[in-house]
């Protein structure tokens, strides 16, 4: 086997050199750095935080339990707490710990309870706002110091799960501005919420109404357009966009259905199992968040969100003193936007 | 065991900067490599049960732990995870550091069992330079960007004192260029193109006694900036129970000086128990060789010698099988890691604490970086404004001087014409008196001579009366 190409020649140290092709003439053993990999990511664990935005009592908590399969939610772990409607919108977060087959996981669920429920709901979402900056705040504190951690703790909310209440019209006001606002700073999923009162038509024209809606008022919900990254990705994510938002039913418990116990509703007219795709979208939503784009979620937010939030924070604090010959000798190179 | 439920093949990606890769390749590769490996125990690789006793990654008071009813599905996320590399693929910079011609490349060659191009250097180098290339290799479906950095005209110098230097430099510049990148305002790290080195091999000359006192002067001022694995090379030309006795003074010499070489970690089950029977074996006893000879029924990567065929996969023959097994197959994720965490983390506090950051103090300020940023700036600032004060006010001092000096010179100048002037005139007055004289004399000479030529016409006329008289008279007396 010959070689493909000759290697280029030298260069200045700290150009890095274009790589030139090789032919492997056997087994070197390369994949195995996949292995090593899966090995160091399983011990280390993963982190993941999600926020549920909704008025209450469209399900969110139940749709959280039902998610992860166990009372993750904020009513489950708080069941002393009396159920009244806050005055303001208040968030709180809930953590667990959960493991499967080996892989550990920190789930972080932050519920806002309040939001939408009053009569004026002007700026209900600023705290909301306030939240995800802050923890995107308290990330870039921790990257910035001299003596950083190991491994940085990641509060940063990964995703935010809007429920839309399923009125069969489409987008109303409040929805629009705040998911307006946040698809901005954080990945939103939208989600028809109680599914179950809408037939498959009404289903189908509700979200096409609100795909009209989020297009019309160029709202980009996850998956974004503009993160496709190969045309793969892109297939493979206009499948799901065209599926957006899910339309889903929450249910914790379990019920008997053909011999079988599932998850499900039960009603007078029928059962409504949950994990049933005819019935509803929860398993797309299910997969889409956890089984196959929990990293892409991650990895959005961190690379494009926190990236963008990173450049308003450091350019708002240097503005006062902007000039284009200033700089320190040793930063001037790198902080060059400074 | 772990399944793969990935709706869709690919999770579209944005990679941090440890990047990790694929999919389905659990079943494949595990035993093939097993099948390969001689007397090896192989790491298992199953989703299986943590370590019983050991203290996971969330074990702490406040967090509850939650058991679930049923299956979720978030076992792929190591996949996912995974994943995102087959399409960015992998980075990973290897230093070579050791004397010219002592099989830095065919080692490299045999190592990765491909033809990487390059010639030999030549032993005349004014000094130690490095030399990096970029390979990409491909195996199955991992793409890997190899970058292999030649030391050229190590040890061939006869003044070695700065051989290290250039080295050291050229770590500190990619660790530099990737800080960099990290405090830029816009910055892309996802697909930064990493060049800080992983692993330095050093490649210690079987002379068979100790370490040159440049290995360990070297390697001193490596080990906090890389790690350092060090192989003896050709390594053919020691016998066995010579290179047992190498090997242990080499480890003591190294033990005794201080030098932190890379420790292949022991803490994970799955690797500790082959990592801890190849420190054993440190440092590896290689042989390269990229030509195959035919031993048995087989083609084999040997050397062929008159007295015998030295085999480089056989573990009897040499520990090649062994460096790979560690450099490659079980730690290169954990040698890109410690690069990362220890070695760049050490680098940038350094470098920060040398520039005069410091944390954030008891009055914290938010965002103690940016005000330590301005009072710098501010600092700077007025430190320039000072020294453009000061050499304002220099330059009116030097300006002052040279006017001055000039006015001097000036005034000498006139005075100088002034005496010129007047010695001038004297002269000319001299001059006058003299020709004054001069014509006195000529007038009186002119009366002289005037008197005197009277004088000698009369005498003349005299004479020539008389003449004429004696004329007359003797004509007169003729007559």
């Amino acid at each position: 086997m010959e070689p493909s190409a000759m290697p280029e020649e030298e260069m200045p140290p700290s150009v890095a050199p274009s790589p030139a092709g090789c032919q492997l003439f056997g087994y070197v053993g390369i994949e195995a750095v996949l292995d090593q990999m899966k090995i160091k990511t399983m011990k280390t664990g993963f982190e993941f935080n999600i926020m549920v935005v909704g008025q209450s009592g469209l399900g969110k908590s139940t749709m959280v339990n039902t998610l992860f399969k166990s009372k993750v939610s904020r009513k489950a772990s708080q069941p002393s707490q009396e159920e009244r409607i806050p005055k303001t919108v208040q968030l709180q977060s809930v953590t667990h710990v959960i493991e499967e087959k080996g892989v550990k996981m920190k789930l972080t669920v932050t519920d806002t309870p309040g939001f939408g429920d009053q009569i004026n709901n002007e700026n209900c979402w600023d705290p909301i706002i306030k939240y995800i900056n802050e923890q995107y705040e308290r990330y870039l504190r921790e990257e910035i110091l001299i003596t950083r951690k190991r491994k940085i703790p990641d509060t940063r909310v990964h995703g935010c799960v809007y429920f839309i209440p399923p009125t069969g019209h489409w987008l109303r006001p409040l929805d629009l501005e705040f998911m307006r606002r946040l698809s901005k700073i954080v990945n939103v999923v939208p989600v028809i919420a109680k599914a179950d009162t809408l037939t498959l038509e009404e289903r189908a024209e509700f979200k096409q109404q609100i795909q009209a809606d989020l297009k019309t008022h160029a709202i980009s919900v996850y998956p974004q357009e503009d993160f496709d990254q190969d045309p793969d990705d892109r297939v493979l994510n206009d499948r799901i966009r065209e599926k957006i938002p899910f339309a889903v039913v929450g249910a914790d418990q379990e019920h008997q259905v053909n011999g079988k116990r599932v998850l499900g509703r039960k009603t007078k007219w029928g059962i409504i199992e949950v994990e049933n795709p005819a019935h509803c979208e929860f398993p797309l939503l299910r997969d889409l968040l956890i089984r196959s784009h929990l990293q892409d979620l991650k990895d959005i937010t961190h690379n494009v969100h926190y990236e963008s939030y990173r450049v308003r924070r450091l350019n708002e604090s240097n503005r006062p003193a902007l000039s284009p010959l200033n700089g320190l000798p040793g930063k001037a190179e790198g902080s060059s936007d400074l | 065991m772990a399944s793969l439920f990935l709706l869709n093949q690919t999770a579209g990606g944005r990679t941090s900067p440890f990047a990790c890769s694929a999919a389905s390749f659990l079943r494949g590769p595990v035993e093939q490599r097993v099948s390969q490996l001689s007397a090896v125990p192989h790491p298992r690789h199953h989703c299986g049960a943590a370590g019983a006793g050991e203290k996971g990654p969330f074990q702490s008071d406040d967090l509850r732990n939650l058991s679930l009813s049923g299956h979720v599905g978030f076992d792929s996320l190591p996949d996912q995870l995974v994943n995102k590399s087959t399409s960015q693929g992998f980075c990973f910079n290897i230093l070579c550091v050791g004397e010219t011609g002592i099989g830095k490349s065919t080692l490299m060659d045999t190592l990765f069992n491909t033809k990487f191009e390059s010639e030999p250097a030549t032993h005349n180098e004014p000094g130690v330079r490095l030399k990096a290339r970029s390979y990409e290799l491909q195996e199955s479906n991992v793409h890997l960007k190899l970058t292999i950095v030649d030391t050229v005209g190590f040890g061939d110098q006869i003044n070695k004192d700065d051989s290290y230097k250039p080295i050291v430099e050229y770590i500190d510049a990619q660790f530099e260029a990737y800080l960099q990148e990290e405090l830029k305002i816009k910055r892309s790290l996802f697909n930064y193109h990493d060049t800080r080195i992983h692993a330095c091999l050093y490649f210690i000359a079987p002379t068979g006694h100790s370490l040159k006192s440049l290995d360990l002067v070297t390697m001193k001022k490596l080990d906090s900036k890389v790690n350092i694995i060090p192989i003896i090379a050709k390594a053919d030309t020691i016998a066995k129970n010579e290179l047992h006795k190498f090997k242990s003074k080499i480890m003591s010499e190294l033990v005794s000086n201080g030098v932190q070489i890379y420790q292949f970690p022991t803490d994970e089950e799955t690797v500790a128990e082959i990592n801890a029977t190849m420190s054993v074996h440190l440092p590896f006893a290689v042989v390269g060789s990229t030509e195959e000879v035919k031993i048995g029924n087989k083609m084999a990567k040997a050397r062929q010698y008159p007295w015998g065929v030295v085999q480089v996969e056989n573990e009897n023959h040499c520990d090649f099988v062994k460096l790979r097994e560690m450099l490659i197959r079980v730690n290169m994720e954990d040698l890109r890691e410690q690069t990362h965490t220890r070695h760049y983390e050490l680098y940038r506090r350094c470098k920060l604490e040398e520039m005069g950051f410091k944390d954030t103090d008891p009055d914290s300020k938010p965002f103690s970086l940016q005000e330590t940023y301005e009072a710098k700036r501010n600092e700077f600032l007025g430190e320039l404004q000072k020294k453009e004060d000061e050499m304002r006010q220099m330059f009116v001092m030097r300006v002052k001087e040279k006017e001055a000096e000039l006015k001097e010179a000036e005034k000498d100048l006139h005075e100088k014409f002034d005496h010129l002037k007047r010695t001038h005139q004297e002269e000319k007055k001299k001059v006058e008196d003299k020709k004054k004289e001069l014509e006195e004399e000529l007038n009186s000479f002119q009366k002289k001579k005037a008197a005197a030529q009277l004088l000698q016409s009369q005498a003349q006329q005299a004479g020539s009366q008389q003449t004429k008289k004696d004329k007359d008279k003797k004509n007169a007396s003729f007559t």
